[in-house]
């Protein structure tokens, strides 16, 4: 199943844009992929899937969405105003700033949702440190 | 149909209440996450096709297209279910963490921070 | 058309970002905080400049048109909030440098503190009801995480309390866009604020009017709504609880002067009567309240609440004036309570301690910390010429000119039970004798005392000078109860009603 549903997530996240799919749709595909791997076959083989952290990759995914609103901007116009190739590309079809921002909003979908399971699975502690201590203030000089 | 859908959501929103009023940390959860489907349940009923009968799109000629339905309320409620779905992992994460470090599931001991 | 006007929303975004993907690197991720919100805070400060010749700026997300897309709309209000949360998380960013212990900042301490300045500013600057919603919701899950990081026994139970009466607020703001959308058709402000005026169904909108009060009532923290702020705003570090105090009970007045100002202004008549009672209610019970604390940080939250009541009194009063001089109080207890609320912190953290039994004797030790806090609390009570007298006189003024006399009377009674529940902590924490040894604890640090006042400098130097920050205020007052000038600026002079008809055909 899970190379099926890896492309069908790809496939999805193409066909977005004027049709039922998008960034957010194929990246809850890809991450019931692997949430299925994990339910499967547990955490541990679900984590050789996608050697990454999640968070970062949610965090890049912000980033690189975010990125591509920015061209409007430089150009005068309101932000996430979209910029189009003029000539779409044989087989992914028509490329423009929409679809980098939705592939950045996949990535993010794929890590908000695979850390959520994976925390929630692997039960690690979430804070690591126990009790917040009274900091002496003097203490910190190497903080500043 | 706008009966069925009235009497669903007055459901909804009496069991959340019911729920949300319990002392136990995880039926309080249950009670948030019923209200929400509550409120999108709402949401969606104040969507012209079902209240009017037609979605607010009109073709050409005037008329609503075939078949078609307010994409408005179900962008809204698609976000709603999104942020909901987030805080309802968050919540449950941290209810998990305070029985951890309480001990119990009721809310009367949860109240060292009440406390003079 | 101000294509610009997504700065502060962009760069807050990107910061956050970035530092997530960089967070081994400390010190670029406290320099991505850093210039994330400087760049803020000079837009806020540039909108300021230019809003109050101009009228309200317009931004259209991705180029929609008006009611259809998202707008951005920034008036006199607007640009004050942004240019004043970006102003207070710079102190908060400042101080968290030298008071947040590294596993905090390991675990994403700065990205979140980008993350609700995200969605403050985004809450400030939206023309649309429902990305409201999501602001809000951006700036909740950012002060989520804060207020539980670390994990301790107290933050998670403070924390739990936090976060379900802030989801039943969401909960009910949520339903009241739902029933919104279903009465006006529409989300976009301008365009509800139009509509509004012909509609006619006074039922419905006093229903709407009352579920929107509720909802920001408990992010306010209104009396009767206020519970989970008393109980919570003690328990993270005191950097967090500083800049809650400042933005978060904020951006819910925010909220109620424009979902009132703008969108249900006829209801705001009906209102008045009970939002003034509520105004006066939330004043005396939050200071009372404050009387029986015996901790820094419980005793400062109590005068949140009480606090808001004067902003609320500014609602109450139903008038751009009154608007405008809840407005320049609101910006004035944002200032100075932060500004406690650091300098408190830097007292708690040289005793190790937040009770007023188990400290003393700070006077003599640390001069300047016991200052600053003085000089606070004055201008908290509204003594003359500090920036509480400005704020305070205008309120009463404007209440008495509206023969508002009773609720006048309470904000005048009120402020004297400031001025004594502040002194029992100058008297506890300051004045009285130690009974430990005084020179065995530890100096307070520069870091820990220049935020706190820097704020209360700001407070004093806008008392001196309070004609501009009036003169800025009674305009965005105006700007702010001004529908027409709103609608025009959002939709074209033709109004969205003519917009979204010409589309429909």
């Amino acid at each position: 199943m899970l190379p099926l549903l890896l492309m069908l997530s790809i496939f999805m996240l193409f066909r977005g844009h004027n049709l039922p799919g998008g960034g957010f749709i194929g990246g809850l595909l890809a991450s019931s992929a692997i949430i299925l791997q994990m339910v499967a076959f547990g955490p541990k083989v679900a984590r050789r899937i996608l050697p990454v952290n999640y968070l970062i990759l949610a965090a890049f995914g912000v980033f690189f969405g975010a990125l591509w609103g920015l061209p409007a901007l430089f150009a005068g116009l309101p932000y996430m105003q979209a910029f189009w190739l003029p000539e779409p590309i044989p087989g992914v079809g028509k490329i423009g700033t929409p679809v980098l921002f939705d592939i950045g909003v996949y990535f993010t979908v794929i890590g908000v949702t695979t850390k959520i399971a994976l925390l929630l699975v692997e039960e690690p502690i979430l804070f690591p440190f126990p009790e917040m201590k009274s900091v002496p203030v003097d203490h910190q000089e190497e903080v500043a | 149909m706008i009966i069925l859908l009235a009497i669903a959501i007055g459901s909804l929103f009496g069991g959340a209440t019911y729920l949300i009023l319990r002392r136990s940390v995880v039926k309080l959860i249950l009670g948030l996450i019923m209200l929400s489907h509550g409120v999108n349940l709402l949401i969606f009923t104040m969507g012209d096709g079902v209240r009017r009968g037609g979605p607010p799109l009109v073709d050409a000629s005037g008329q609503p297209p075939a078949g078609s339905a307010d994409p408005l309320v179900q962008a809204l409620i698609l976000t709603a279910i999104v942020i909901s779905f987030g805080f309802t992992a968050f919540v449950l994460a941290l209810a998990y963490r305070s029985n951890q470090a309480a001990g119990s599931d009721d809310l009367d001991d949860l109240s060292t921070t009440d406390r003079l | 058309m101000t294509f610009h006007l997504f700065i502060p929303i962009v760069s807050p975004l990107i910061g956050a970002a970035l530092a997530v993907l960089l967070h081994r690197q400390w010190v670029v991720v406290r320099a991505l905080t850093l210039i994330s919100v400087l760049i803020n805070l000079g837009y806020g400060l540039w909108l300021m400049s230019v809003v109050p010749q101009s009228g309200p700026l317009v931004a259209q997300a991705s180029g929609w048109l008006a009611p259809f897309g998202i707008s951005l709309v920034a008036d006199g209000m607007s640009a004050l909030m942004v240019m004043l949360a970006a102003l207070l998380m710079l102190t908060t960013v400042v101080y968290s440098f030298y008071s947040v212990d590294r596993e905090r900042e390991a675990h994403f301490y700065y990205p979140l503190l980008l993350l609700l300045l995200l969605g403050v500013s985004g809450a400030f600057l939206t023309g649309d009801l429902f990305n409201l919603y999501v602001w809000f919701e951006v700036l909740l899950v950012a002060s989520f995480g804060l207020i539980t990081l670390g994990g301790s026994r107290e933050q998670l139970e403070g924390g739990l309390k936090y976060v379900v009466l802030n989801l039943l607020g969401s909960t009910a703001f949520l339903f009241g866009c739902g029933l919104m959308y279903g009465f006006a058709g529409t989300l976009n402000m301008a365009h509800i604020a139009e509509r509004m005026a012909t509609l006619a169904d006074p039922g419905l909108q006093t229903v709407l009017a009352g579920v929107f009060l509720f909802a920001f009532g408990s992010k306010a923290a209104i009396v009767p709504l206020f519970f989970w702020l008393p109980s919570s705003y003690h328990t993270p570090p005191v950097a967090v609880t500083a800049i809650f105090s400042g933005l978060m009970t904020k951006v819910g007045v925010y909220s109620l002067y424009r979902v009132f100002g703008l969108l249900l202004q006829n209801e705001l008549a009906i209102y008045a009567p009970w939002i003034t009672l509520i105004a006066g209610l939330t004043m005396v019970i939050g200071v009372l309240g404050a009387v029986a604390q015996m901790n820094v940080r419980r005793i400062l939250s109590f005068h949140i609440i009480s606090q808001i009541g004067y902003s609320v009194m500014g609602l109450g009063l139903a008038s751009a004036a009154g608007l405008a001089a809840g407005l320049v109080f609101t910006a004035h207890v944002m200032i100075v309570k932060m500004a406690l609320f650091f300098i408190g912190g830097a007292a708690e953290q040289i005793n190790g301690t937040g009770d007023l039994k188990k400290m003393g004797g700070l006077a003599r030790r640390e001069p300047l910390l016991a200052l600053f806090w003085f000089l606070g609390i004055l201008s908290l009570a509204g003594i003359p010429p500090l920036s509480g007298f400005i704020g305070k006189l205008i309120l009463l003024q404007v209440g008495v000119s509206q023969q508002a006399y009773l609720i006048t009377a309470v904000a005048a009674g009120t402020s004297i039970l400031t001025f004594f529940s502040m002194l029992k902590i100058w008297n506890e924490v300051f004045w009285k004798k130690s009974y430990e040894d005084v020179n065995r604890l530890p100096r307070v640090r520069f870091g820990l005392l220049a935020p706190g006042a820097a704020l209360v400098i700001l407070s004093v130097a806008l008392g001196l000078v309070a004609g501009p920050l009036v003169e800025y205020n009674t305009i965005a007052g105006q700007q702010l109860f001004d529908r027409a000038a709103y609608i025009t600026a959002v939709c074209g002079a033709d109004g969205c009603e003519a917009v979204y008809r010409a589309a429909v055909k």
